[in-house]
C-alpha cells in the first residue's frame, strides 16, 4: 500500500509476546494514519477500560506523510485512554520517530497487557524483542535514552519514561530524540502502568510511494520556498521562542496561574536573551528546514536542554513568574529527565503557587517548602516530589483539578484545566474563539486543536458571531497532519499553501480523493472522540466543555486584554453555535444522523443503545 | 567536486540523507545514502555528517578498480565491484556504506541536490 509500511506491530506486555497485523485497508481509507489510527483502536478496544489497568491500549502511530520526502513528516501520536481525563488522549512527538518506525515495517505499535517487571520493545526491522529493562528503571528519560543508544546504537530511535512515568504521574510524558516529549494526557502513565521503560526502533527499508517524480517534484518545491524564505531566519535563530514577546504584547501569556495574559519581566525570558545566553545550535525534526528546536546549555547548572520552546517558557516563565531564561530552561531540563509534562507541570506548580500566597494551602502542606511566585528552587522542589509522588506532591501527581478538589476553599475557581487537562499556553479571556477551541478540544485543554487567537485578532476580540465556524474549520485542518503524520507549522507560520499538500496525497498514496474527503475523515475522527466521552464518561456533555470561572467572571488585570472576561452567556453562545454547526445536540451530544452522514452508523447504534443519544 | 560540511551548522533534520536515496535509488530510505548525520549533542551541543570528501583512498585500496573519478567525483562501478569492503574499512569518514540487503557500496557522487536543499548552510559544494 503506497505510503503506508503496510503492517502493525501488536504487542501484549502481559505475555511477553509480539506479532505483525496486516494494516486494514479499510482502516487506513477511513482514518489515513496518526492519530486517526489510534482513536479508532482506542474507540474499539478500550471500552470501560481503567486507563492505569492492563485492558488499556496505548497506542505510537505514524502516517502516511511520515518519512517521505516532504517538509517535516514527522510526527508520532502517543495514545491512549487518557488516566488525566478518562477520555481518548493523545499527545504527538516530532523528531525522528514517525518516520523510523515505517523503515522498519510499520504504521504502529499497539501495546496491550503490563509486564510484570520493567521492560523496553526492541525493534530492529523485523526483529522484535521485549526485553529486560530492569537497569532503566529509576533512570531520568533522557539518561535512559543515551544509555540505550550507548548499547544499541545511535541510528535507534528511542522513547522513553522517566520516574514520573513510573510512578503513575497522570500528567508524565512520552521522551524522544534528546529533549522532545509527547507531553499531554498522560500517556507516560499509561507507558508506565504496563512497566514498559522504552521502546527502541531501528528501520532499514524504503517507504513505497505511487509517483517518484511526483513527489520529487512538489516536495522539492515545498522545501525550496521554505528555504528561500526570509522568515526562515527568525526560525532558525529563535525557533519558538520569538513567540513569546507576541503572545504578551496581544495578552495572551498565561502569567501568574492565568491571573493575567501580559507578564512584566517578559524580557529576562524572551528570545533575544535565549538566543545570547543559552542557545547552542539547532535541532530539527525529521526533514524539517525550520529547524524549531533549539540546544542550549544552562552553564551555571551544567545541564543541557532541548528548548525552552513557547509553551514551557509560558508555563513554567510566565505562569510561574520565573523571569530568568537560565531558571525556566533549567526547569525544562528537571522536567524532561523526571519526564513531566512542562505544559501541566507549569500550570499545575503555578497553581500551587498561587493557593500559597493566598492561604489555601501552608507549609503544612508543603513540607515546611515556600512556594512562591519567582521561586525556581521551589518549582523544582515540587517537580521532583510531583515525579516522585512524594508529600504534597501525590495530591498535585494527579493533575490540578484533583488538586483543586482536595484543598477546596473556592480554589477550583482558578484550576485552569477543562475535562481534567491542565490548560496550555494561551490566555484566552481576550479572544472567544481561541476559549471556544479549548473548550471542544477533543482531548481537554490544549491549543493544538484549532489555534484560533490570530482569528481573534483580526475578527475582533470582543466579538462571538462567526467564531464557531472558524474553530470547527481549524479542528479539521490541523488534526489533518496528525493523521497524516506531517508537521503542521510549516503552513502555519512559513505559509505553505495547503495546495501543496493536497498535491502530495496522489504522489504518496496513488489514490485519488479530494482535500475535501480527507478533511472529512478528519472531522470523522473529531466526532468518534467526543463520542467515546460520551460512552466512557458518565453524563459527558456541556457541563464538560465550560472553562474555568476565573475567565468567566474575572476581568483580566493588565496588558492588552486587561478588562475582558467571557460571560457565561457568551459562552454559551460560542456552544450553542458550535453545537449547531456540528450536528451535536444542546447536550453537546453528537446526533445519531450525524454520525452515521460520517460513516460512523456503529457507533451511533452503540450511543443509542445504551440511551446516550436518540 | 565534494560536498564538504560545516558540522556546526548541521541542524539534524536528515534530509541529505532523504534526498539522497531519493535522488541515487529513486526511495525513501535515508538508511541508502551516502551523507550521515549523527548526533553528538550531549558532547557539543552539534550533530556530525559524514561524506565523501573525495580522497581518493577507497579507489587506491580497491583490488578490482572499481572506484574511479567519474563527472569529477570517486563512484563506484557496480559490475566491476567484488563486495569486498576494503573501501567500506579505508574510509576514514565513515562515509561509505553497504545497505541492508545490498552487496556494493554507496557513496556521495557529489550531485549536490542535499548541498541544493539543506535548510542551514552547513553543505556547500566546492572543487
Amino acid at each position: 500500500m503506497n505510503g503506508y509500511a503496510g503492517s502493525i506491530l501488536r504487542v501484549d506486555l502481559s505475555k511477553g509476546t509480539a506479532w505483525s497485523e496486516p494494516l486494514d485497508a479499510k482502516l487506513a481509507e477511513d482514518y489515513i494514519g496518526g492519530r486517526g489510527f489510534a482513536a479508532r483502536i482506542i474507540y474499539d478496544e478500550t471500552k470501560g477500560a481503567d486507563p492505569l489497568g492492563p485492558e488499556n491500549r496505548l497506542v505510537l502511530a505514524s502516517g502516511p506523510f511520515a518519512g517521505v520526502f516532504l517538509p517535516a513528516g514527522s510526527k508520532a501520536t502517543f495514545a491512549a485512554k487518557s488516566p488525566a481525563t478518562g477520555l481518548y488522549g493523545d499527545a504527538n512527538v516530532g523528531g525522528h520517530l514517525a518516520a523510523e518506525l515505517k523503515y522498519a515495517g510499520y504504521d504502529a505499535i499497539v501495546f496491550q497487557g503490563a509486564a510484570e517487571h520493567p521492560v523496553y520493545l526492541h525493534v530492529d526491522d523485523d526483529k522484535v524483542e521485549v526485553r529486560d529493562a530492569s537497569a532503566l528503571w529509576g533512570q531520568g528519560a533522557i539518561q535512559a535514552e543515551v544509555a540505550l543508544k550507548e548499547n544499541l546504537g545511535e541510528d535507534f530511535q528511542i522513547a522513553t519514561i522517566g520516574p514520573a512515568g513510573e510512578n503513575l504521574v497522570k500528567f508524565a510524558c512520552i521522551s524522544h530524540d534528546i529533549g522532545r516529549q509527547a507531553g499531554r494526557t498522560g500517556v507516560g502513565a499509561v507507558m508506565g502502568s504496563k512497566k514498559l521503560k522504552a521502546i527502541a526502533v531501528r528501520g532499514s527499508k524504503s517507504v513505497p510511494v505511487a509517483d517518484v517524480e511526483a513527489l520529487k517534484r512538489v516536495g522539492r518545491e515545498m522545501f525550496l520556498k521554505i528555504k528561500h524564505d526570509p522568515a526562515l531566519d527568525v526560525w532558525h535563530k529563535y525557533g519558538l521562542g520569538s513567540v513569546c514577546t507576541w503572545a504578551n504584547s496581544i495578552g495572551a501569556f498565561p502569567t501568574r496561574n492565568f491571573s493575567s495574559g501580559y507578564f512584566e519581566g517578559i524580557e529576562g525570558i524572551d528570545h533575544h536573551h535565549m538566543r545570547e545566553r543559552i542557545i547552542v545550535g539547532n535541532k530539527a525534526c525529521f526533514a524539517c528546514p525550520m529547524a524549531c528546536g533549539k540546544f542550549s546549555r544552562v552553564k551555571e547548572r551544567g545541564v543541557w536542554v532541548e528548548g525552552p520552546e513557547y509553551e514551557t517558557t509560558a508555563l513554567i516563565g510566565g505562569n510561574c513568574a520565573i523571569d530568568r531564561i537560565e531558571d525556566v530552561a533549567y526547569a525544562n531540563y528537571l522536567c524532561d529527565e523526571l519526564g513531566l509534562d512542562t505544559i501541566s507541570a507549569g500550570n499545575v506548580i503555578g497553581f500551587t503557587m498561587e493557593c500559597f500566597e493566598k492561604g489555601v494551602i501552608d507549609a503544612s502542606q508543603t513540607g515546611g517548602l515556600a512556594v512562591r511566585f519567582g521561586d525556581v528552587e521551589a518549582f523544582a522542589a515540587l517537580a521532583n516530589r510531583i515525579a516522585r509522588r512524594e508529600g504534597i506532591g501525590a495530591v498535585l501527581a494527579d493533575g490540578v483539578r484533583h488538586a483543586a478538589a482536595v484543598w477546596g476553599k473556592g480554589s477550583e475557581a482558578y484550576a485552569i484545566q477543562i475535562k481534567g487537562l491542565e490548560w496550555s499556553g494561551y490566555e484566552s479571556r481576550g479572544a472567544p474563539a481561541m476559549m471556544l477551541a479549548y473548550m471542544t478540544a477533543d482531548i481537554g485543554a490544549h491549543h493544538n486543536r484549532a489555534w484560533a487567537i490570530t482569528f481573534d485578532i483580526a475578527q475582533g476580540r470582543e466579538k462571538v458571531e462567526g467564531k464557531a465556524a472558524k474553530v470547527i474549520e481549524l479542528q479539521h485542518i490541523r488534526p489533518l497532519f496528525d493523521l497524516l503524520a506531517a508537521c503542521r507549522l510549516p503552513w502555519v507560520e512559513m505559509g505553505l499553501d495547503l495546495k501543496y499538500y493536497a498535491e502530495l496525497w496522489p504522489a504518496v498514496t496513488g489514490q485519488d480523493r479530494s482535500w475535501e474527503d480527507l478533511l472529512r475523515a478528519s472531522e470523522r475522527v473529531y466526532n468518534l472522540n467526543r463520542a467515546y466521552a460520551a460512552r466512557e464518561v458518565p453524563g459527558f456533555g456541556r457541563e464538560h466543555d465550560y472553562p474555568p470561572e476565573r475567565f468567566s467572571t474575572t476581568p483580566v488585570p493588565t496588558g492588552a486584554t486587561q478588562g475582558h472576561y467571557i460571560d457565561r452567556q457568551k459562552l454559551d453562545e460560542l456552544l450553542d453555535d458550535y453545537y449547531g454547526l456540528r450536528g451535536w445536540d444542546a447536550r453537546g451530544l453528537p446526533q445519531a444522523a450525524t454520525l452515521r452522514g460520517l460513516g460512523l452508523g456503529d457507533v451511533a447504534a452503540e450511543l443509542v443503545a445504551l440511551g446516550r443519544i436518540d | 567536486m565534494k560536498v564538504e560540511v560545516t558540522h556546526s551548522l548541521c541542524s539534524g533534520c536528515k534530509l541529505c540523507q532523504l534526498t539522497c536515496s531519493l535522488y541515487q535509488f529513486g526511495e525513501n530510505n535515508p538508511k541508502k545514502a551516502g551523507i550521515f548525520v549523527s548526533s553528538h549533542l550531549l558532547g557539543d551541543g552539534h550533530y556530525h555528517v559524514a561524506v565523501c570528501d573525495q580522497c581518493g583512498d577507497c579507489a587506491a585500496v580497491c583490488p578490482t578498480g572499481a572506484i574511479r573519478v567519474v563527472d569529477g567525483a570517486y563512484q563506484i562501478d557496480a559490475e566491476q565491484c567484488n563486495w569486498c569492503q576494503v573501501c567500506v574499512h579505508e574510509c576514514a569518514q565513515g562515509a561509505l556504506v553497504v545497505p541492508q540487503g545490498a552487496r556494493t557500496p554507496i557513496k556521495c557522487t557529489a550531485c549536490g541536490e542535499c548541498v541544493e536543499l539543506c535548510p542551514t548552510g552547513a553543505l556547500a559544494l566546492v572543487g
